[in-house]
């Protein structure tokens, strides 16, 4: 049976982990390939790093890791970041990456999904989508009341609606969706069930659900009522408020199909 | 023990080639048909879609090599596909190495097509699974597969039951990806490539 995954989520800068507690205080969490080997080894089912300086500073250096983790792990990993062309793929696909995970690029320039896609295979392209409710925008009455599609690490706000922008990436190619919810990102009150039942109910590609993971019962509830295909979180793995094996043996115990 | 991965424009081969690494197996990366048909092993990779491979693998006169060969050869993933009569994807006549053809999940409500991620994988008969347990995990990313047949020596249940793994005489052929299924896929591989 195929399983439900657990996905540690390693953000990097300068080839080290950190975590962005509401996308602002950054705390250090450890070296990113020992970091992912000891998941992996614990079961992970996947890996995510997030390039989260790429914008920034040169690529060479988390290339460089890429390199290092998939010489090093013998699971999938997908990797983000700041990736805006064809080139950025293919040399991090080619350093190793199994998925690459595209998010303001392909708001900017959808047809970047497509392009990706036919070039490199949907299987290897996750779009990361940063949605916020937004009750109201000033000065634009009829769009407000909706969760918006955020770019630029959730700081910047569009006027795209989240589930038409789901269902697009799908139709464009895309091979999975990575969906955080800015709303619950970093309360660890639980994941948005509701949005993330909604979009994986749309789509007819997996859904990596993200943001507000904070206990094991999160996980289970959105496994069943979030219809997620894949939990995703970070410093709850990283400060091991939750084991990896324990996480998955609960999960199994409350019937979820999980790789033991 | 001389191990040749066929290059092809099959995406993304780092990983078996890290995979290899992992292992200790030293490896060629090769097209040329001396060196590939002077392999003790044979590893024929691929991820991407079957007839865009199928035009390039005529293109290099590999359709003709590959069948022919007698040393072990295992394909994984669109590997697998090509190793076969006939594809659904994009309608695609293949190497007819087994006698089957591939065909696209069926739309199912409520169930996810690529078939993407870990599942277990079962009824072994094939010394390659030595050593495994029953019902081992496995990582797969794929949209097509063949029907279980004469040649299955693993099965995996999506939607439907389907090959996991295939065999005929020297040519061994995984539907998953040996490269990044943890431990299991390196037993795999290793099986292979050190095997008898």
């Amino acid at each position: 049976m195929l399983t439900k995954r657990i996905i540690p989520c390693l953000d990097v800068k300068d080839g080290r982990t950190v975590k962005g507690v509401n996308f602002v205080n950054l705390r250090d969490a450890g070296d990113a390939v020992e970091l992912g080997a000891l998941y992996a080894a614990q079961g992970a089912d996947e890996l995510v790093f997030l390039d989260i300086t790429a914008t920034v500073e040169g690529r060479g250096t988390f290339i460089e890791l890429v390199r290092r983790v998939a010489h090093t792990v013998n699971i999938p990993f997908t990797v983000g970041g700041g990736i805006s062309s064809k080139a950025d793929v293919s040399a991090l696909l080619h350093a190793g990456a199994d998925k690459v995970s595209i998010n303001s690029a392909a708001v900017r320039n959808p047809a970047l999904i497509d392009e990706l896609a036919l070039e490199f295979g949907s299987q290897c392209i996750v779009v990361a989508i940063d949605s916020r409710y937004v009750p109201h925008i000033e000065d634009v009455p009829d769009a407000g009341g909706d969760h918006l599609v955020h770019t630029h690490g959730g700081r910047t706000p569009t006027a795209i609606k989240t589930i038409p922008w789901a269902k697009e990436v799908e139709d464009r190619g895309a091979g999975e969706i990575l969906l955080t919810s800015m709303d619950t990102d970093g309360t660890k009150n639980g994941f948005a069930l509701e949005l993330t039942a909604t979009i994986s109910g749309a789509a007819n590609i997996p859904v990596i659900a993200s943001g507000g993971a904070g206990t094991m019962d999160h996980f289970q509830e959105v496994f069943t009522t979030g219809k997620a295909d894949a939990g995703l979180a970070a410093s709850i793995f990283h400060f091991r408020e939750i084991d990896i094996p324990d996480l998955k043996q609960y999960l199994q115990d409350k019937g979820l199909p999980m790789r033991l | 023990m001389k191990t040749v991965i066929i290059k092809y424009n099959a995406g993304n081969v780092q990983s078996v080639m890290y995979a290899l690494d992992r292992l200790g197996v030293n490896y060629l990366y090769t097209d040329e048909e001396e060196e590939i048909r002077s392999a003790d092993r044979v590893i024929f990779p691929g991820v991407g879609e079957a007839s865009t491979a199928m035009a390039y693998l005529r293109s290099k006169k590999l359709d003709k090599l590959i069948p022919s060969l007698t040393q072990p050869v295992l394909g994984t993933c669109i590997g697998m596909q090509l190793m076969c009569r006939y594809s659904e994807e994009n309608s695609t006549d293949c190497l007819g190495i087994f006698d089957v053809d591939v065909k696209r999940f069926p739309k199912t409500p409520g169930v996810k097509v690529p078939h993407m991620g870990w599942n277990s994988i079962y009824d072994y008969q094939s010394t390659l699974l030595t050593g495994l347990e029953e019902k081992a995990y496995v990582y797969f990313v794929h949209s097509y597969a063949p029907p279980v047949c004469d040649y299955t020596i693993a099965t995996c249940n999506y939607i439907h039951p389907f090959s996991a793994m295939l065999h005929r005489d020297n040519f061994y052929a995984a539907q998953f990806h040996c490269e990044i299924s943890g431990d299991v896929g390196e037993k795999i591989l290793s099986n292979f490539l050190k095997g008898e």
